[in-house]
């Protein structure tokens, strides 16, 4: 068997007339952390749901866990997990009788499965509420109640659409922390998200997906480093000061009518505590100062020429 | 463990999860047992006294009540079944290698519980009015073979209706066909009494032959006749929900 977890090879997918995707080649190593970044539409849910077999894709081949989605339906389901992007839990049980479920629906025997059930209400904090219905949980505590259903077995290949879509920013470091645990333990996870950040957080390797296609693929940094936004903005009181910042930083541009500076740089602490020790150098005031890092927006203009579906709709 | 235990297992599973659904939303059953109480209250206190079916009418009514009662419970099976296709739990069932067989059984099996409680609701209301019965105590256990074999029957149908559904709004409407039918038999009052056409329907539904063999095993004079004809309805209807709730099944993502 390879080392590649996920490997997919011109994946095509399409509703009627409509292509969702357009010729798809992914490789995800076992053990690593893959993301699929892409807006709303761009087709990340239909690979999650082609790969996962809930879909049979129109063309091209993928397998999981070395076996073929389409000839090995029933081999792939044992051996991942997915966590969707809308809490798939039963309403109408409480926290630990979904768990149960699960437990029950694998086989695990009474024994076993009420003791995989306690360490994950556990494990997952959701001890104290798991009495009660899922319909009285929170957002952040449904997904999370999912994401412990998806973990009854301990799948090898964990999907996660979109896991802290619509998640208040606590309840997202929690999520993010818990998929750094599952890959300590060797699990390989497939995640798609609309957010840079997260992918940035979390993903060994980056692909971004635009109208089915991948555009661009590889490590956050590598990215990154196609993107032009990433820049440090300065704000001076008077044309004399821009005039003279201008001077003595390589490859700034300025905005003489805002008063303002764009200075490319990484962000870092490095670089612009050097940004900052120059200015000082020619005891060049700077009323105000902000950095900018590239957003999905900004990976989305530089890679496709396009804003991102949902810039457009702001 | 064989594929056939395996599944038999997740049915088990599936059941008991049904189960729990209606213990903790028993508006369901609630709805399902009040209505035809409502609808025999208003049938008998109300309208019964104008019809002449030569006979006490409660004890004509009963046996097209029982029908109804059934059928009152089948909209919060549609309901339930449409919910569970539209939210993402069954993408998680399917992902899981769960019987698709197992996840229908469950829907069946609760659907035929509220039925169970709606008619044991409905005879005892009937006894309350005045309901006499010459029936034998072998009547009575045919009587309940058939009222299972409807109620089995119209449970595959209505989650066959449900996976069909778009919403679980729209499930709730597909099934008001089967709660309006039985008016069309002889449940209310004989066909015979009925105008030209509609009168063959009412003959000629699937409902008539169930609702007249039930009153045929109640009023102590049981006919073969009828009640082949309401098994082989009910082996017919239960056996295209069956196929269709299936097929609709594996046709959903």
């Amino acid at each position: 068997m390879s080392n590649s977890a996920i490997a997919v090879s011109g994946l095509r997918k399409a509703y009627g007339n409509k292509v969702v995707l357009d010729g798809i080649d992914l490789d995800v190593p076992a053990g690593s952390v893959f993301s699929l970044l892409g807006p709303n539409g761009a087709g990340k849910t239909t690979t999650v749901n082609v790969l996962t077999t809930l879909m049979k894709a129109d063309g091209g081949t993928a397998r999981v866990a070395g076996h073929d989605i389409a000839a090995e339906a029933s081999a792939v389901r044992a051996v991942i997990g997915v966590t969707g992007q809308f809490a798939a839990v039963d309403d109408l049980l409480t926290g630990e009788e979904n768990l149960r479920l699960m437990a029950d629906l694998h086989h695990l025997g009474s024994r076993e499965g009420k003791r995989v059930v306690a360490a994950l209400l556990e494990r997952f904090d959701l001890a104290e509420s798991a009495q009660k219905m899922a319909s009285a949980y929170s957002g952040g505590m449904r997904r999370k109640l999912d994401l412990a259903m998806t973990l009854v077995t301990r799948p090898r290949v964990i999907f996660l659409d979109e896991p802290t879509t619509g998640l208040d920013p606590r309840s997202r470091r929690t999520m993010w922390d818990i998929v750094r645990e599952l890959v300590a333990d060797g699990t390989t996870i497939f995640l798609t998200t609309q957010y840079l950040e997260e992918a940035d957080q979390l993903a060994d390797r980056i692909a971004v997906l635009d109208h089915g296609r991948i555009v661009a693929q590889g490590t956050s940094g590598e990215l990154k480093r196609q993107v032009p936004g990433s820049h440090v903005r300065l704000r001076f009181a008077d044309g004399a000061a821009l005039a003279a910042a201008a001077g003595v930083l390589a490859g700034s541009t300025a905005d003489d009518a805002a008063l303002t500076l764009r200075v490319p740089s990484d962000g870092g602490v490095r670089s612009v505590r050097a940004l900052l020790g120059r200015l000082d150098e020619y005891s060049i005031d700077v009323e105000e100062f902000s950095v900018h890092t590239p957003d999905l927006d900004d990976v989305f203009l530089a890679l496709t020429g396009h804003a991102s579906t949902e810039a457009l709709a702001s | 463990m064989s594929a056939i235990s395996a599944s038999l297992a997740d049915s088990r599973v599936m059941v008991r999860r049904n189960f729990k659904h209606i213990l903790r939303n028993p508006v369901t059953i609630f709805n399902a047992a009040l209505m035809p109480v409502v609808v025999m209250l208003l049938l008998v206190y109300v309208f019964g006294g104008a019809f002449n079916v030569g006979e006490h009418y409660v004890d004509y009514a009963t046996p097209g009540l029982i029908v109804l009662a059934i059928c009152y419970g089948l909209s919060g099976t549609a309901v339930a079944v449409s919910s569970d296709m539209t939210k993402g739990i069954i993408n998680r069932f399917k992902v899981m290698n769960v019987s698709r067989g197992a996840v229908l059984a469950g829907h069946v099996a609760a659907t035929m519980l509220i039925s169970a409680v709606a008619i044991a609701v409905i005879i005892g209301m009937a006894f309350a009015l005045g309901f006499r019965s010459p029936a034998t105590a072998g009547d009575w256990l045919a009587a309940i073979g058939i009222a299972a074999a409807a109620a089995f029957a119209a449970a595959w149908l209505t989650v066959a209706l449900g996976m069909a559904a778009k919403t679980p709004e729209s499930a709730g409407m597909a099934v008001v066909p089967l709660l309006l039918l039985p008016f069309v038999s002889s449940a209310v009052v004989p066909a015979a009494k009925m105008g030209q056409g509609i009168r063959q329907f009412a003959e000629y539904q699937p409902f008539t032959p169930i609702i007249e063999s039930l009153r045929g095993l109640l009023a102590g004079t049981p006919s073969g006749g009828y009640a082949a004809a309401a098994l082989a309805w009910c082996a017919g209807i239960a056996i295209v929900g069956y196929l269709w709730s299936r097929a609709t099944f594996s046709q959903r993502a």
